[in-house]
Formats: C-alpha cells, sequence, structure tokens
C-alpha cells in the first residue's frame, strides 16, 4: 500500500488533462495520496478496534468485581466504541475497494498470492463484529459475567486481525511463497506469503502502536477532565487503568523497534539507508541524528561514531549499505522518510521516559498525584503517540517506494489508468474531514452529556405518533 | 466440480447472505428515509435503529468477505470489475462510509437537527448503495465487462443495470418490510407493525412486477444469463417466486413470522438462481471459473479458510441473531420495548 505524503502533494501541484488516458505521474500521485489518505485515518480508527475492547475489558471486570466507577467508565466506553468501530469498519471497507480500483498492478498479478491473509482476516473481522454487536447491544440483558465474556472474541480477533494485514504490508516488503518467470508469479505458495520475514517484526511494533494510541489517548482525555478540576475517582481510574497498558507497552516498544530495524538492515538495506540518510556503504558507519539530506548527504545532523554499525549489524564496525548500492530511481526521498522516522523515534522514546516516570510513581504511591506538568504530559501523549503511529507507518510505506512490491513492481506501474483520482481524492478528502469532525462533535457532545449526568440517545422526534395517523388494530 | 468451482460457489454463497441480511439492512435505511417528517417518521426510525444497531457491522462483512475472496480467488476478473465500474463502485464505497457512519452518529446526535443530517446520510446512502451495487450485477450479466477492461461508463448504464438497480433496491425494501413488520409485532407494536406492512405488500408486488418487466429485459440485453435463468436456473427462479407469493399471502395474513421465512427464503433462492443461471461465468462472456481462476494452492487454501469461518463464524453469527430476535442484545437506547424479550 503506496502512502504518499502530505509533502509530496505540497510541492507537486495537480497537473495535466482530467481525462487523459494512460496514467500520468499526476493522477500517480492522486492515488497515492488518496491512499495515503485513506490508511491513514483508518489506521488511527483500526488502532480503537484492536486495543480499546481490551482496555475496556479491564475496566469492566473491574467494574463487576464490584467498582462501581469502573462499570460507569466501561459503559461509556463501550458507547464510544460503538461510534468508533462502526467509522472503522466504513473506512476499512474503503480500502478492501481502493486495493482493486487504485491498485489492479498490484491485485491482478498478485491477488491469488497475497489473498489469504486477507480471507482469514475477513473471518477476524466478522468474529469481531459479531461479538461487539453482542457486547454493546447486551448491556443489563445478559448476565454481567457472560455479557463481558462475548469481548474476549473481540479481543482475540483484533490481534488476528492485526496479524493478517500486518502480513500483507509485510509482504510487500518481504515478496516471498511464489517463483517469478516471466514476470509472472508461479509455484504460488499462500501459506508461505503469509508467513514472510518482515512479519515477526511489523505484526508486534503495529500491536504494541495500538495499545499505545489508545492508552495514552483515553488517559489523556481523563486527565484533560482532572486538569480543568474534575478531581474525581471517575476521572482518576480513567487516566490511570488506559495509561497502564499504554505505559507497559510503551517500554516493550522500543525493543521491537530495534529489532524491526536489524530486520530492514538485512532485507530492505536501501531503506535503511534512507532512515539514516547514508549515501555510501560504510564499514563503521555512524548514525547522524538530526540534520537535512540535500541530495548527497545529511548536513547539520550529530554524528555519533559507530553507532550506527552497531544498531544494524551488532558490531562497532559491520558494514552498512549505502544509497548508492542502486540507481538513484530505485532510491525512496531520503527527507520525507528520515524526518517521518526521527519523529517516530523521538515521540517513542519521550513517551517511554514518561512511562518509566508514570510506573515508577504508581509502583511506589499506586497513585499520579497532582503534579500537573505530568497532566499535561498525558494530556500530549495521545495526539503524539497518533503523530509516532502515522510517521512510522510513512517511515515503512515511503521506504519501499519506488516499490509497491519490493524490488518486483514499481508503484508507478501498479497505479491504475482511470484519470479521475484527483475528483475521487478530492471527494473522499472531504468525506473524511466531514466525517473527522462528526465524529469529534459527537464524542464530546457525549461527554458533556454523562457529565450532566445524561444518558445519550438519539432524538428521533415524538414516539408515539404512528398510532394516531394510522388506526389499525392487530 | 474444480476446486476453483467450489470457491466461486462458497463467494457466491457470500453474495447470496449479503443480499438477504445487507439487504435488509439497507431497506430499512430506505424505510427510515421514507418515514416522513419528524412528527410521523419518529418511531420507525426509533425501530430501525432498534432492529439494525447489533447486526448491521456483522452483515456488513458479507460485503467484505465477497471482495476478498473474488480478488483471491479470480485476480484478474476482480482488476477488471474494480478498474471498469470505478465511477458505480466508488459511489457504492460512497455510500458504506455515510451509511455506517451516519447511522453511528445519529444513534448519539446531540440534538434533532444534527440527528437528521445524520440520519438523511444514513437513509439517503442506503438507497444509494444498492441501488449501484445493482447497476455494477447489472454490467456484469450483460457481458460489459470484458477481461481487458470496459468502457468506464456506458458499461454500467446499458438496460440490465437499470433493471438491477431498481430490482437491488425494491428488493431491499420489501424484505426489510417484513423484517421490519415481524420486529414491530414482537414488541407489541401492532400500529408500527402494520405500517412496514402495508409497504412490504406494496413492494412485494412492484418487486414482482419488476422481475416480470425484467425478463424481457434479460432476453434482449443479456442472452447469456438469461439461457441460464430460464435453463438449469429455473426451479430456482419458480422457488423464489412461489416464495415471494407466499409472503405477500402471509403478509396480507398478518403472519410475521413466517412471513420473515418466506421473504429471506425468496430473495436467497433469486441471487442462488442469479449464481446457477451464471455458471461457469465469472464475468459473463468473458471470463470463465475455470480459465480466470487464481493458483490452485490458493484455491485450497480459500476452501479451508472457509472451513475456518465456518466452524467459528456461522455459530457466532446464529447466536448473535437469535439474541436479538429474543431481545436480549438490543439497539433500544430506551429501555421500554427492549425489555419485551427476557427480563
Amino acid at each position: 500500500m503506496p502512502v504518499g505524503s502530505v509533502l509530496d502533494l505540497v510541492v507537486a501541484f495537480p497537473s495535466g488533462p482530467l481525462l487523459a488516458q494512460a496514467a500520468s505521474a499526476s493522477d500517480l500521485l492522486a492515488a497515492r495520496n488518496q491512499m495515503a489518505l485513506s490508511l491513514g485515518w483508518h489506521i488511527v480508527l483500526a488502532s480503537f478496534g484492536v486495543a480499546f475492547p481490551t482496555i475496556i475489558f479491564a475496566m469492566h471486570v473491574r467494574g463487576i468485581r464490584g467498582d462501581d466507577d469502573a462499570l460507569v467508565l466501561a459503559r461509556r466506553w463501550s458507547k464510544v466504541a460503538g461510534v468508533l468501530f462502526a467509522v472503522g469498519a466504513v473506512s476499512g471497507t474503503i480500502l478492501s475497494f481502493e486495493m482493486g480500483m487504485l491498485w489492479p498492478g498490484l491485485m491482478g498479478p498478485f491477488g491469488d498470492v497475497i489473498g489469504l491473509p486477507f480471507a482469514l482476516e475477513g473471518v477476524a473481522f466478522f468474529l469481531e463484529a459479531i461479538f461487539l454487536g453482542i457486547y454493546l447491544y447486551g448491556w443489563d440483558r445478559l448476565p454481567p459475567r457472560v455479557h463481558v465474556a462475548a469481548l474476549v472474541p473481540v479481543m482475540v480477533a483484533g490481534v488476528a486481525g492485526t496479524f493478517f494485514i500486518l502480513s500483507v504490508n509485510s509482504w510487500m516488503n518481504t515478496p516471498t511463497g511464489f517463483t517469478m518467470v516471466d514476470g509472472v508469479p508461479t509455484d504460488v505458495d499462500p501459506l508461505a506469503a503469509m508467513l514472510n520475514p518482515a512479519l515477526l517484526t511489523s505484526f508486534p511494533h503495529m500491536l504494541l502502536a495500538a495499545y499505545m494510541v489508545v492508552g495514552f489517548s483515553v488517559a489523556g482525555v481523563y486527565a484533560t477532565g482532572w486538569l480543568r478540576g474534575r478531581h474525581d475517582r471517575l476521572h482518576h481510574l480513567g487516566i490511570v487503568v488506559p495509561l497502564l497498558f499504554a505505559a507497559v507497552v510503551s517500554l516493550a516498544q522500543p525493543l521491537v523497534g530495534h529489532m524491526a530495524g536489524q530486520r530492514i538492515a538485512d532485507e530492505q538495506p536501501i531503506k535503511l539507508a534512507a532512515i539514516e540518510g547514508l549515501p555510501e556503504t560504510t564499514e563503521g558507519a555512524a548514525l547522524t541524528i538530526g540534520g537535512v539530506w540535500d541530495g548527497t548527504e545529511v548536513r547539520g545532523g550529530v554524528e555519533v561514531p559507530n553507532l550506527l554499525s552497531l544498531l544494524a549489524t551488532n558490531s562497532l564496525d559491520g558494514e552498512v549499505v549505502g544509497l548508492d548500492a542502486v540507481p538513484v530511481d530505485e532510491q525512496p526521498p531520503v527527507n520525507v522518510v528520515r524526518f517521518s522516522f526521527m519523529a517516530m523515534v523521538g515521540i517513542g522514546t519521550a513517551l517511554a521516559l514518561l512511562s518509566t516516570l508514570v510506573l515508577v510513581l504508581l509502583g511506589r504511591r499506586r497513585r499520579l498525584g497532582d503534579h500537573r506538568w505530568l497532566l499535561g504530559a498525558v494530556v500530549v501523549s495521545g495526539p503524539a503517540a497518533v503523530v509516532a503511529l502515522e510517521t512510522g507507518w510513512i517511515t515503512t510505506e515511503v521506504g519501499r517506494q519506488p516499490w509497491i512490491v519490493q524490488g518486483l513492481v514499481r508503484t508507478e506501474d501498479a497505479v491504475t489508468t482511470a484519470s479521475w483520482i484527483w475528483l475521487s481524492y478530492g471527494i473522499l478528502a472531504s468525506v473524511y474531514g466531514l466525517m473527522t469532525l462528526a465524529t469529534v462533535l459527537v464524542l464530546r457532545s457525549m461527554s458533556r452529556r454523562w457529565r450532566r449526568g445524561e444518558s445519550p440517545s438519539a432524538p428521533y422526534g415524538p414516539a408515539e405518533p404512528l398510532g394516531s395517523r394510522e388506526q389499525v388494530g392487530a | 466440480m474444480t476446486m476453483a468451482d467450489v470457491v466461486a460457489a462458497i463467494l457466491f454463497l457470500g453474495v447470496v447472505l449479503y443480499a438477504v441480511f445487507g439487504g435488509a439492512d439497507f431497506g430499512s435505511g430506505v424505510w427510515d428515509l421514507l418515514a416522513g417528517n419528524r412528527a410521523r417518521g419518529g418511531s420507525v426510525r426509533r425501530l430501525v435503529d432498534h432492529s439494525i444497531a447489533p447486526v448491521w457491522e456483522a452483515n456488513h462483512v458479507w460485503l467484505i468477505f465477497v471482495l476478498v475472496f473474488l480478488w483471491t480467488a479470480f485476480p484478474l476478473p476482480f482488476v477488471a470489475l474494480m478498474s471498469t465500474l470505478y465511477v458505480p463502485l466508488s459511489l457504492v464505497a460512497l455510500g458504506i462510509v455515510l451509511r455506517g457512519a451516519g447511522f453511528a452518529y445519529r444513534k448519539f446526535a446531540d440534538d434533532l437537527a444534527s440527528a437528521r443530517i445524520y440520519g438523511v446520510a444514513f437513509a439517503a446512502s442506503s438507497l444509494i448503495t444498492p441501488w449501484f451495487l445493482g447497476m455494477i450485477a447489472g454490467a456484469v450479466v450483460s457481458g460489459r465487462v470484458p477481461l481487458e477492461g470496459g468502457d468506464r461508463w456506458s458499461s454500467w448504464t446499458g438496460p440490465v443495470s437499470w433493471l438491477g438497480g431498481a430490482l437491488a433496491v425494491l428488493t431491499c425494501a420489501f424484505t426489510a418490510a417484513v423484517f421490519m413488520a415481524r420486529d414491530a409485532d414482537r414488541l407489541g407494536r401492532p400500529e408500527l407493525a402494520e405500517w412496514f406492512r402495508r409497504r412490504g405488500l406494496v413492494t412485494g408486488f412492484l418487486t414482482g412486477v419488476v422481475a416480470l418487466a425484467g425478463i424481457a429485459v434479460l432476453a434482449a440485453d443479456a442472452p447469456t444469463l438469461d439461457a441460464g435463468l430460464t435453463g438449469r436456473a429455473l426451479p430456482l427462479i419458480v422457488v423464489s417466486g412461489i416464495g415471494g407469493l407466499a409472503t405477500l399471502w402471509l403478509l396480507w395474513r398478518r403472519r410475521y413470522r413466517p412471513a420473515r421465512v418466506t421473504a429471506a427464503g425468496s430473495v436467497a433462492a433469486v441471487v442462488l438462481g442469479w449464481g446457477v443461471g451464471q455458471y461457469p461465468w465469472v464475468l459473463v462472456d468473458h471470463a470463465t471459473i475455470a480459465d480466470s481462476a487464481g493458483a490452485p494452492a490458493t484455491m485450497v487454501a480459500l476452501v479451508v479458510a472457509f472451513g475456518i469461518a465456518a466452524v467459528l463464524v456461522v455459530p457466532s453469527l446464529v447466536v448473535l441473531l437469535v439474541l436479538v430476535d429474543r431481545g436480549i442484545v438490543s439497539g433500544g437506547e430506551d429501555a421500554a420495548p427492549s425489555r419485551v424479550g427476557r427480563g
């Protein structure tokens, strides 16, 4: 799934006739941006679909064991989940349309190679939707233990779904499970394609990222309330429980990220070279922090001698492949990849530090205390985790360019020849913009009504007027 | 029967189930749209919400199932379909997004004004989406989607496409009216049941009329499918017709429970008839199952995936539908009607 970037969009303005026949560079750009927007939007909601059920489950179990505040929170969160999961489900459907509509050159030749994880993800999505329906709409009518147990398949399906979707994405980075004969994939082995090498690190990396995004975001909402003076037990619980999930996960994430980096060094060395801005293949390569790639080297960065070699190869003077190992037209745009990567790592490091602090405080005193700066940091951590998620995604997707299937199919050769992509992208952007607005408005309105002690429910107008107009007995 | 045939049958099973369950959800949205102003439409909309909230996401997954099986089992026809029908598919995608999002937002809308905006997004797209899905089906069955890609406009604007759009919307509205009449009746709201009963009778009758008129359209514009429908698929078409008539009779007698079964059976039979009639074509006149199937190993893998789905999903789905039918799982925010099932 090629993800262009916002930077691309700013640089290249739509040009060329709207009804040209072949796919122009402009159409390619539009298609990449449309895919980027669809994915970038969905990935946040998908994270909620994956991680939120677990956090709700923890809260709900606590509630069943006699904590009434926890039960109130679980009930509210299940309603929030109802909104977010619905929007996530439909934005995910869009992606399956776009796979075929925008990237026929990927799905045509390789649909049968990489379709199996998609099919299994369909099974996972099914279970998720079914048991979510039971959970969201079974409050007060199902026995409490049975009711909360309905979340278990939702949690499992969320993890399984992540595995299968990441399998497809990893396959684009490390394609396996077939042999190319005259440009056609033969000897297709769908299981080998599904269990490709990159999956081993990309799956846990994404799974942990989902927990970080949801944990920090939910905690941040209640931290905001606390900072506004709502110092009650409800807010304390709303901060601490999701924050615990996020904090534990944040400490594991750098390790997984490091493993992913070493995997990239082995299998996609050019992606790593772009991430690090390494112009030439080097032994004992230095790690350059900061700075801007000027087309030949990174200027203005701080160099740490031998560190890149150590990180990539576990040896101070190991060899790290540079960009010059491939022709210029097979190199990804260095600055986009590099800035994204630095943003992700920077934020991830900051969140790991925050998490350490949180865990120490909670371990020693079982509460966070009233440090405004700390709560402020928790508020910021939610959006920060989302930025890290998005920039991480950009790193891996743009870092794979110009390939849609690493080393085999170029993105420009896989794009559709339809020529109204700017139009469809524009419509999609407007709709997603409105949906973002509506989601925020609805969630804020729900929260406002909860504070007033009301239960949000749809106003449909008077409920009983039909009988007066159509008098029929039964 | 080859492995590819088995996979094609599984894929089409998804189409059948989507037509019945997803169709009823779309139809509910159509009635939501036509329920009138807030004074008259309030209780209809409340019932729509009540009935489809717990199930619509699960019912929606059948579409994902079909798409995924299509691109995995028949990648080249999938690409031809998606490229040729870019415009109606975009509208379907747009409708799906607006429908799901609008429905979810309305449930928690702040006031009547915003609820109305979300409600219109939900209800209008419930009409548009099946319409364009029907047009897409029309393009395929009339042989207008060649493997190398067809015209991006004329391929889906032929006579059969218009027939497909009309039939899709009418069928959805019909099944939804029957399902909702049963729900209203179960909840002790006879006047609402009556509202849906009348509309079920009218749309059922209209569906029959359009389907009969469609015979001529298919004969002229989709000869391959027509031969299949009047040949080996004829028993299924007859069953569907009998099911439709039985539903009308049961609706007339206000026997909503069995009406629901015959309505679902009628829709399933006609869609199944379409599949049987279209066999062995994936893209009518252009790509057969045997010629366009993907790698053999993938076919086996898909059958295994379906086996997993059958073991895990089918029982779960039955549990959900039973719980919903008993009112134990219910979209009713207000406790009043939902307590009917069991305490």
